[in-house]
């Protein structure tokens, strides 16, 4: 009887191990699937004309989508321009000035606007600043590049050990210069890490897109007018009727992901996993 | 003389030692740095009263009626959103319910089970999925998964359970089920590398205490683990659900894109984010802007609800935060 019950416990456990390792396997199918599809389908459509041609008129096949792919790059750069500096500065001040405890609402702000949607920064930007842009799509980017660098920022110079600033402060070094000369510099990699994977995350967005960055066909020559980003051509093409479109849609899927999983595991090599981890 | 020179000399050293060197740049660099902190509650701020302030046109017109009726006519001036909310809680709270089992199992699976060797490169796996844009991902829903759901098992579905009032055929695929699933896909690896964090928190003498009485190792997980890390599990749930009602492109290209009111589960629908979005192109103004900015500040009050609820849980649990150092 004893031994029944113990029989039965034992083949309970390996029974939900088993169960476990199928959850596990079940998370990872759907990577494996999407890559598959995206190596499948885009890796046939992905030629040069694609990335050097601009986009032909809908149900003409051929063009690509090189305005697109310098459009992303274009908004990336003025996202940059806003999300970095403040984002270093702001991870600065809490990570080197003020109590950990004063600064309580600047982490919880950040935390808050990190799980704010997308699309709520498109719009909240289209409201801001009226009418279709380049410097709209980029503010909305830099806009949430903000949190991210900040977190990364503090997180990577919290590591940095106290006795180094305290070796610094007794020569008598401006703390100011301390904290630029010897606390960013040693974690410089790490922040650097932290502002390459916010730059991967920005660059996949396409809802704050929507009602600034809007599209264009053409090469974007003003950044005050309407402009075309990666992510953006592929949701309409995706979404038109024309197979040769829809072709173009999985090419462009998979440059945007070999650019963003280059970023990633580019990263994850350089610092071997130390890394700062994205707040999601 | 030289000996006066160099008193001198070192007295202008101590001066200057004393009138403390890089003051005013001291001041000025903390200035400089506590501007852009400052800048994340401003961005905060304004985000909320853009949003406020976009809807105050649509709030005074309708009220309460806006969340009650179902409705989005920009003809006749005439908006309701709960058809919007119904697809967006229903869409959210069945991938949660596909999402959380798969994910518990998964950290269980990588926390208690999996030997040494595989448990790194197999979280590396899952945060690869967490780094794909949500619109690669929809671009897969629509040619990939869409069709295959559509010929398989939306039809075994609808044979074997189409009894249930909510599964009714005939579909497109393009449905509220299918945003679900490609929801559950998305939110997988943010519950699972949470859950994980929380399980890692449990301390080892609670395992070592319960096998020491004798537990299998499914006794352990569950007596040890599960039951200590309930409330941070009920933050991983919350702060994945907070993830989910706000997901827009992905959604926007499988659910259908409809503002007709149905209960089946295999009609396409629309939720408050895909609404936003499918709105692109309309370039929106007066009362259906103002509609519009109402939607938005309905999805951000809901999501910042659910992640002050999810941090609060999480915290208590002492598990890393989800934006702490990778360093593990």
């Amino acid at each position: 009887m004893n031994h029944w019950y113990h029989r039965w416990r034992k083949l309970k456990s390996s029974g939900v191990s088993g169960l476990c390792l199928l959850c596990a396997l079940a998370v990872m199918t759907p990577l494996a699937l999407v890559f598959f599809h995206l190596l499948k389908a885009g890796a046939s459509s992905l030629d040069l004309a694609f990335l050097t041609q601009l986009p032909t008129p809908p149900a003409e096949p051929g063009g690509g989508m090189a305005n697109a792919i310098v459009g992303s790059a274009t908004l990336l750069g003025l996202a940059g321009l806003v999300g970095i500096p403040v984002g270093v500065l702001g991870g600065i001040y809490l990570s080197e000035f003020g109590a950990r405890r004063r600064n309580w609402a600047v982490r919880f702000a950040a935390d808050i606007l990190n799980g704010t949607p997308s699309i709520v920064w498109g719009i909240v930007v289209y409201a801001l600043v009226v009418g279709y842009s380049a410097y709209a799509a980029g503010l909305a980017l830099g806009f949430m590049m903000i949190p991210l660098i900040i977190r990364a920022t503090e997180e990577m110079m919290a590591l940095v050990p106290n006795s180094y600033r305290e070796a610094a402060f007794a020569l008598g070094i401006p703390h100011w210069r301390i904290v630029l000369n010897i606390v960013l510099k040693t974690a410089g990699k790490g922040i650097i890490t932290g502002i390459l994977l916010a730059a991967a995350r920005v660059t996949g967005e396409t809802a704050p897109l929507l009602f600034t960055a809007f599209g264009n066909d053409l090469w974007n020559r003003n950044l005050s007018q309407p402009i075309e980003a990666l992510p953006l051509k592929i949701f309409n093409y995706a979404l038109s009727p024309y197979d040769d479109r829809h072709r173009q849609a999985w090419a462009g899927a998979l440059v945007l992901i070999i650019f963003v999983l280059a970023l990633n595991i580019g990263v994850r090599v350089m610092t071997r996993g130390r890394a700062p981890r994205l707040a999601r | 003389m030289n000996a006066a020179a160099v008193s001198g000399k070192t007295g202008s050293r101590a001066g200057l030692a004393l009138a403390a060197p890089g003051k005013a740049g001291d001041r000025v660099f903390r200035l400089l740095t506590w501007l852009m902190a400052m800048v994340v509650l401003v961005l905060l701020a304004l985000v909320g009263w853009t949003l406020c302030k976009g809807s105050a046109l649509s709030l005074s017109k309708f009220g309460w009626h806006f969340f009650v009726h179902s409705n989005w006519d920009p003809v006749n001036g005439d908006y309701g959103a709960f058809w919007f909310i119904y697809c967006t809680f229903v869409s959210s709270c069945l991938a949660l319910l596909i999402a959380l089992p798969l994910s518990l199992g998964t950290a269980v699976y990588l926390t208690e089970l999996a030997p040494g060797w595989v448990r790194q490169p197999a979280m590396s796996m899952i945060e690869m999925l967490a780094a794909i844009p949500s619109v690669v991902l929809g671009v897969w829903g629509i040619f990939v998964l869409v069709p295959w759901l559509r010929e398989g098992p939306y039809p075994l579905l609808v044979k074997h359970f189409g009894f249930l009032p909510v599964l009714r055929g005939p579909t497109t695929g393009f449905c509220i089920l299918s945003a679900a699933i490609i929801i559950a896909i998305m939110i997988l690896p943010i519950i699972t590398s949470i859950a994980r964090e929380v399980f890692r928190a449990v301390p080892d003498s609670q395992r070592e205490a319960a096998f020491a009485l004798g537990a299998t190792r499914w006794e352990v997980t569950r007596l040890a683990v599960l039951r200590y890390s309930v409330r941070g599990l009920f933050g991983a749930a919350m702060l994945g659900l907070g993830r989910a009602l706000g997901e827009t492109m992905a959604v926007t290209m499988v659910i259908g894109n409809s503002d007709k009111i149905s209960t089946f589960l295999l009609a396409p629908g629309n939720t408050l984010a895909s609404k936003m979005a499918a709105e692109y192109g309309e370039t929106p103004l007066g009362l259906h802007l103002s509609a519009l900015f109402e939607l938005g500040l309905m999805l951000l009050l809901v999501t910042v609800a659910t992640n002050i609820l999810a941090r609060l849980l999480i915290g208590a649990m002492g598990a890393r935060q989800p934006t702490g150092t990778g360093a593990p």
